[in-house]
C-alpha cells in the first residue's frame, strides 16, 4: 500500500505525527525540585556549620541592616539583620531545620495514624469503618488551619505540640485515601486466598495489605509535605507556631511585616522565597510521583 | 440498483498513531466501497473490525490521535478529504448525517427535545427559532412520536428508549441529508421495538430518497434492510456486494463462518456465535491475510502474502486468494 | 427523594454532633479548661466560681450537655478582651468577611472558569500550560506570602493601594485577590477536568456530527453540563472562604471573622476562639447539606430517579 500525500491540512502522513510541545511537564523527571529539597535538607542538617552567627542572638546596634548589595549593608551580614539585630542568613539556615523537622515529622505522624486507621477501617469494615468515616467527614469539614489554630490555642505552642497538632489535623486525608485503596485491595486474589487459608486479620493487614498501600502512602506524604509546611508557616506567622526565639520562616515573616511599610523588604522576602521554594518543590515532586507511581491517585 | 453513485470511498486508510509515533493501529485499511443514491449498505463485522472508525472517517471526525493516511472520499462528485474544516462542518448534519448507538447518551440531558431537534435546522438553514421549532414538531410527527406538541418541550430523561432513538433519527433527517449513517441503531432497543424502528427508517428512506448505511454486527438487519453488504475484518473490507448474492453464495471464509453461525435469518436479535480464535491486534497484524490464523481454508500463501480485493462479478468482490481463480480483473479499481 | 433528603439531614446532624463533641473533648481533656475559660489574671474566687459555673466537677456528659445547650441558645460566652457577648461580636464582624468572600469568589470564578475552559479546549497548548502554572502557584503559595508581596509591590513600591483596613474598593482588591487565588486555582482545575470529561461525551460527539460550529458545541452543549460541579463547589467554597480568611484578614487588617480569630488567639480570649471554630465548622456542614438538597431538587435526573 503506497502512502499518498494529500494536500489538505487535515490529512498527515504517518511519519510526521506531531509531538506535543512540552518542555516543563509534570511528566518529566522533576530534577530541580528534588535538588532544591535535598539542598534544603542538607542546609538543615549542617546548619551549625553553615550559619555564620547564632540565630537567636542579636545586637540592637546592628538592627535593620540591609543585604550586602544595598547601601548600608555589609558582607558581614550577607542578607541583612532583623529588628533585634539578628543575622537574617543564619536565621534562614536554622529555619530550614525547623521547617524540615516539623514538616517531615508531622507528615510521618499524620501518615502513621492515617494509614493505620485507614487500613483498619477499610479492612475491618463494620462499625470501625463507620466511626472512622464519620469522624473524618466531620474533621475534614473544619478547615485545617482553623482547626490547628484552635488546638494551638488550647495546648500552647511548642515544637512538639505543633508537630502533634499538624499530625492530628492531617491524618484524616490519609485515612480516606488509604481506606479506598484497602477496599479495592480486599477484592484482589491474593487477599482472598489468605483469608481462605485461614490467616488472621492481623496477619493479613500486616503482611498483605500494608506493603501494598505503602506506595500510595509515600505519594501522599510528598503531597502533604507542601501543605503541612504552609500550615506550619501560617501558624508561625500568626504567632501560634514554633515559639521564638527559634527561627521559623513564618515567624520571620510576621516580624518582617512590621518593617515592610518602612522599606525593610528583606525581612519578608527572603524567608518567603525559602518557603515558596520548599513548598513548590514538594508539590511538584508529589504531583510527579502521583502520576508515575499510582494512576489510581490521579483523581486526588 | 439504479441511481448515480452518491458515495465512493477509494482505497481509504485511517491509522491511529501512538504519541511517540511508534505504534500504528491500522483501524481502516484500503477500504473501497461505493453506494448509489437511495441505496442501503450494511457494514458488518465484529467489534474492533473498524466499522465505527470507518463511519467517523467518513464524517472526518476522527479523534486527534488518528490520521487519514491515504485514499479519496467522493461524495456527490466532491472529494471530502479536500475540504477545509469549515466546509466539512457544513456537510455534516446537512448532507451526511449520522446517528449513534446509545440514544440516551447522545441527547444532552439539560436541553429540551425541541431545542436539540431544531438545532441543526437553525444552524444549517439559518431558520428562525420559531420556524425551526415548528419543523421540529413536524419531524417528531414523522418519526411517529405521539403528541409531538407536548413532547417537544420535554427532556430526554422523560422519554422511553424507543422514543429517544426515534428522536435521534429525527435529528438525523432534520436537514434532509442525502446520506444517513446509522451506527448500531438497534443495539440498545428492545426486540419488540427494533422491528418498528427499522420499518420507520425504511419509510423515511423512501419518503426522502435517503441513502442509508447500517453499521451493525447483526446479519438479520442486513437481510431485512440492505441492498448491499460490506464485510469488514481487521480494518479491511473482506467481501462486498449485493446482499442476496452474498447470502446465497459467500466467497470469503469469514463471511461463510458468519452466515453459517446463524440458525435462522429472520431472527433479528441474535448475536453472532463465536468463531474460533480471537480478533487480531490491529497494531500488530500478521504478515499475509489478517484472517489466516482463524481461517479453516488457509493455505501457506495466505500466511505469507495479503490478498488484494478480487472482483468476482460486476459489483462484487472478495479479498481472498480463493477468489483469485474467479477474478474478472487482477485487482479492484 | 424524600429518603435521600432525610438521610442527608441525618448525616449532617451526626457530623454536627461529632464536631461539638470533638471541640468539647479537646478543651476539657487536653487543655486546662479553667485556665482557658477564665480571664487571665482572675482571682481565686473567680476561678472557683468558674469551676462551679461550668460544672467542671460534674460527670463529662453533663458538662457536654451544658455545652451544647448554651450554644443552641446562642450563649457563646463573653469576650475577655472586648467585654461583650461573643455572639454579638461575631455578627458584627461577619458582614465584613462576607463582603471579602463575595469579592474573592467573584474574582476566582472570573479568572478560574474561563481559564479552565481554555485549558480544556486547547489541551497541552499554551493556555493549558499557563493555567497549570497559575494553578500550581495558587495552590502552593502561602497566603501570607502572596499578601505580603502584594503589599510590597502595590503599597510600598508603587503606592497605588492601601495596605490595610477597609472602607473603599481599593482596600478590598489585594485581600480579595490573595484570598481568591487559591480558589481560582481550584475552580480552574475542576472546570478543566469537568470540561474534558463532558467533551468526550456522546452528546458532544453528536453535536459535532450535526455539523454545529465548534463555538456552539463548546459554548452550549459542553459548558452547561460541565459547569454543574463547578458551581456546586463554588457554593461550598463561599462558606469555606469566610472561614479560612484568617491569614488574609490578619495581613491586611481586615475586620472580619478571621481577624477576630487572630485576636482571640493573640489576646488569649478563648471564648472567641471556641465560638469561631464551632460556628465555622457548623456553617460548612450546613452548607454542604444545603447544596445536596438543592441539587436533589433541581437536577431533573435525580428528581425522577428516586
Amino acid at each position: 500500500m503506497t502512502v499518498i500525500t494529500p494536500p489538505e491540512a487535515a490529512i498527515v502522513t504517518v511519519a510526521s505525527a506531531p509531538r506535543p510541545a512540552a518542555f516543563w511537564r509534570l511528566k518529566g523527571f522533576p530534577l530541580i525540585p528534588i535538588l532544591i529539597l535535598v539542598f534544603i535538607a542538607l542546609v538543615a542538617i549542617f546548619a551549625d556549620v553553615l550559619a555564620p552567627y547564632d540565630p537567636t542572638i542579636g545586637s540592637l546596634a546592628r538592627r535593620f541592616r540591609p543585604p550586602f548589595w544595598q547601601e548600608g549593608g555589609s558582607t558581614a551580614y550577607l542578607l541583612g539583620t532583623d529588628h533585634v539585630g539578628r543575622d537574617v542568613l543564619s536565621r534562614l539556615i536554622y529555619g530550614a531545620r525547623v521547617s524540615m523537622v516539623v514538616g517531615i515529622t508531622a507528615v510521618l505522624v499524620a501518615g502513621g495514624i492515617g494509614t493505620l486507621l485507614g487500613i483498619l477501617s477499610g479492612y475491618l469494615g463494620g462499625w470501625a469503618d463507620q466511626v472512622v468515616m464519620r469522624l473524618t467527614d466531620t474533621w475534614l469539614a473544619l478547615p485545617a488551619l482553623t482547626f490547628a489554630i484552635f488546638l494551638a490555642a488550647i495546648v500552647g505552642p511548642s515544637e512538639l505540640n505543633i508537630i502533634l497538632i499538624l499530625g492530628l489535623v492531617y491524618w484524616t486525608r490519609y485515612a480516606r485515601v488509604i481506606r479506598g485503596e484497602v477496599l479495592s485491595l480486599k477484592q484482589r486474589e491474593f487477599v482472598r486466598l489468605a483469608i481462605v487459608a485461614g490467616c488472621s486479620s492481623r496477619t493479613i493487614m500486616w503482611r498483605h495489605i500494608l506493603p501494598n498501600v505503602i506506595n500510595s502512602a509515600v505519594v501522599l506524604a510528598t503531597l502533604m509535605l507542601g501543605v503541612v509546611i504552609v500550615t506550619e508557616a501560617s501558624l508561625s506567622f500568626l504567632g501560634v507556631g514554633v515559639p521564638p526565639p527559634k527561627p521559623a520562616w513564618g515567624l520571620m515573616m510576621a516580624d518582617g511585616k512590621k518593617g515592610l511599610l518602612v522599606g525593610y523588604w528583606w525581612l519578608t522576602v527572603f524567608p518567603g522565597v525559602c518557603i515558596m521554594l520548599m513548598v513548590l518543590s514538594a508539590n511538584l515532586l508529589g504531583d510527579w510521583l502521583r502520576v508515575k507511581l499510582d494512576p489510581q491517585l490521579r483523581q486526588l | 440498483m439504479a441511481g448515480q453513485t452518491l458515495l465512493s470511498l477509494e482505497h481509504l486508510s485511517a491509522h491511529y498513531v501512538s504519541q511517540q509515533g511508534t505504534r500504528v493501529v491500522r483501524a481502516v485499511d484500503d477500504v473501497t466501497i461505493s453506494l448509489g443514491a437511495g441505496e442501503t449498505l450494511g457494514i458488518v463485522g465484529e467489534s474492533g473490525s473498524g466499522k465505527t472508525t470507518l463511519a467517523l472517517t467518513m464524517m472526518r471526525l476522527l479523534p486527534p490521535a488518528a490520521r487519514i493516511v491515504a485514499g479519496r472520499m467522493m461524495f456527490e462528485g466532491e472529494d471530502l478529504l479536500k475540504k477545509s474544516d469549515e466546509e466539512m462542518r457544513k456537510v455534516r448534519g446537512k448532507r451526511i448525517a449520522m446517528i449513534l448507538q446509545d440514544p440516551m447518551a447522545s441527547l444532552n440531558p439539560l436541553f429540551s427535545i425541541g431545542n436539540q431537534v431544531a438545532e441543526p435546522i437553525r444552524v444549517h438553514e439559518g431558520a428562525a427559532s420559531r420556524t425551526a421549532w415548528q419543523r421540529a414538531i413536524q419531524l417528531l410527527k414523522s418519526v411517529r412520536i405521539a403528541s409531538p406538541d407536548t413532547r417537544v418541550s420535554q427532556f430526554p430523561h422523560e422519554m422511553s428508549g424507543g422514543m429517544r432513538q426515534r428522536i435521534v433519527g429525527a435529528i438525523g433527517i432534520s436537514c434532509e441529508p442525502r446520506l444517513l449513517i446509522a451506527d448500531e441503531p438497534t443495539t440498545s432497543l428492545d426486540l419488540t421495538i427494533q422491528a418498528q424502528y427499522l420499518n420507520l427508517l425504511r419509510d423515511l428512506q423512501r419518503e426522502h430518497g435517503l441513502a442509508l448505511i447500517f453499521i451493525t454486527h447483526n446479519l438479520g438487519i442486513v437481510a431485512k434492510m440492505c441492498d448491499q453488504l460490506a464485510v469488514m475484518y481487521a480494518g479491511r473490507v473482506v467481501e462486498q456486494g449485493p446482499v442476496s448474492r452474498i447470502f446465497n453464495a459467500p466467497t470469503h471464509p469469514y463471511t461463510k463462518a458468519l452466515l453459517g453461525s446463524i440458525p435462522r435469518m429472520t431472527d433479528g436479535g441474535e448475536r453472532l456465535t463465536a468463531i474460533d480464535g480471537q480478533p487480531p491486534d490491529l497494531s500488530n497484524l500478521p504478515a499475509g491475510c489478517a484472517f489466516a490464523p482463524r481461517c479453516p481454508a488457509v493455505t501457506t500463501r495466505c500466511r505469507v502474502e495479503a490478498p488484494p480485493e478480487f472482483v468476482t462479478e460486476p459489483g462484487r468482490s472478495a479479498r481472498c486468494w480463493l477468489a483469485e481463480p474467479m477474478a474478472l480483473r487482477s485487482s479492484a479499481a | 427523594m424524600k429518603q435521600y433528603i432525610l438521610r442527608r439531614v441525618g448525616y449532617s446532624l451526626l457530623s454536627l454532633f461529632l464536631l461539638s463533641l470533638t471541640i468539647f473533648l479537646f478543651v476539657r481533656v487536653t487543655g486546662d479548661p479553667v485556665a482557658l475559660l477564665t480571664e487571665p489574671g482572675a482571682s481565686q474566687e473567680d476561678i472557683e466560681a468558674m469551676h462551679r459555673q461550668f460544672g467542671l466537677d460534674q460527670p463529662l456528659w453533663v458538662q457536654y450537655w451544658h455545652f451544647i445547650a448554651s450554644f443552641i441558645t446562642g450563649d457563646f460566652g463573653q469576650s475577655f478582651y472586648y467585654r461583650t457577648p461573643v455572639l454579638d461580636l461575631y455578627f458584627q464582624r461577619l458582614p465584613n468577611s462576607l463582603i471579602l468572600a463575595a469579592v474573592a469568589m467573584a474574582l476566582s470564578l472570573v479568572i478560574g472558569i474561563p481559564s479552565g475552559i481554555l485549558a480544556a479546549v486547547r489541551v497541552d497548548g499554551f493556555w493549558d500550560s499557563a493555567g497549570k502554572l497559575f494553578a500550581l502557584l495558587g495552590l502552593s503559595l502561602p497566603q501570607f506570602w502572596v499578601g505580603l508581596v502584594l503589599i510590597l509591590v502595590f503599597s510600598v513600591s508603587l503606592g497605588w493601594l492601601p495596605s490595610s483596613g477597609s472602607g473603599s474598593f481599593l482596600h478590598i482588591l489585594m485581600p480579595a485577590f490573595t484570598l481568591g487565588w487559591y480558589f481560582a486555582a481550584a475552580h480552574m482545575r475542576l472546570t478543566r477536568s469537568s470540561m474534558l470529561e463532558v467533551m468526550g461525551s456522546e452528546y458532544v460527539k453528536l453535536a459535532r456530527l450535526k455539523g454545529l460550529p465548534e463555538a456552539l458545541v463548546i459554548g452550549k452543549h459542553a459548558l452547561k453540563n460541565a459547569l454543574i460541579p463547578v458551581i456546586t463547589l463554588a457554593g461550598i467554597n463561599l462558606v469555606v472562604m469566610i472561614n479560612v480568611a484568617v491569614i488574609v484578614e490578619t495581613v491586611f487588617a481586615w475586620p472580619g471573622i478571621g481577624r477576630l480569630l487572630y485576636e482571640g488567639v493573640t489576646f488569649r480570649d478563648f471564648p472567641v476562639v471556641q465560638a469561631v471554630v464551632v460556628i465555622g465548622g457548623s456553617m460548612i456542614i450546613l452548607v454542604n447539606l444545603l447544596i445536596d438538597i438543592l441539587y436533589a431538587l433541581i437536577d431533573p435526573r435525580i428528581r425522577l430517579e428516586s
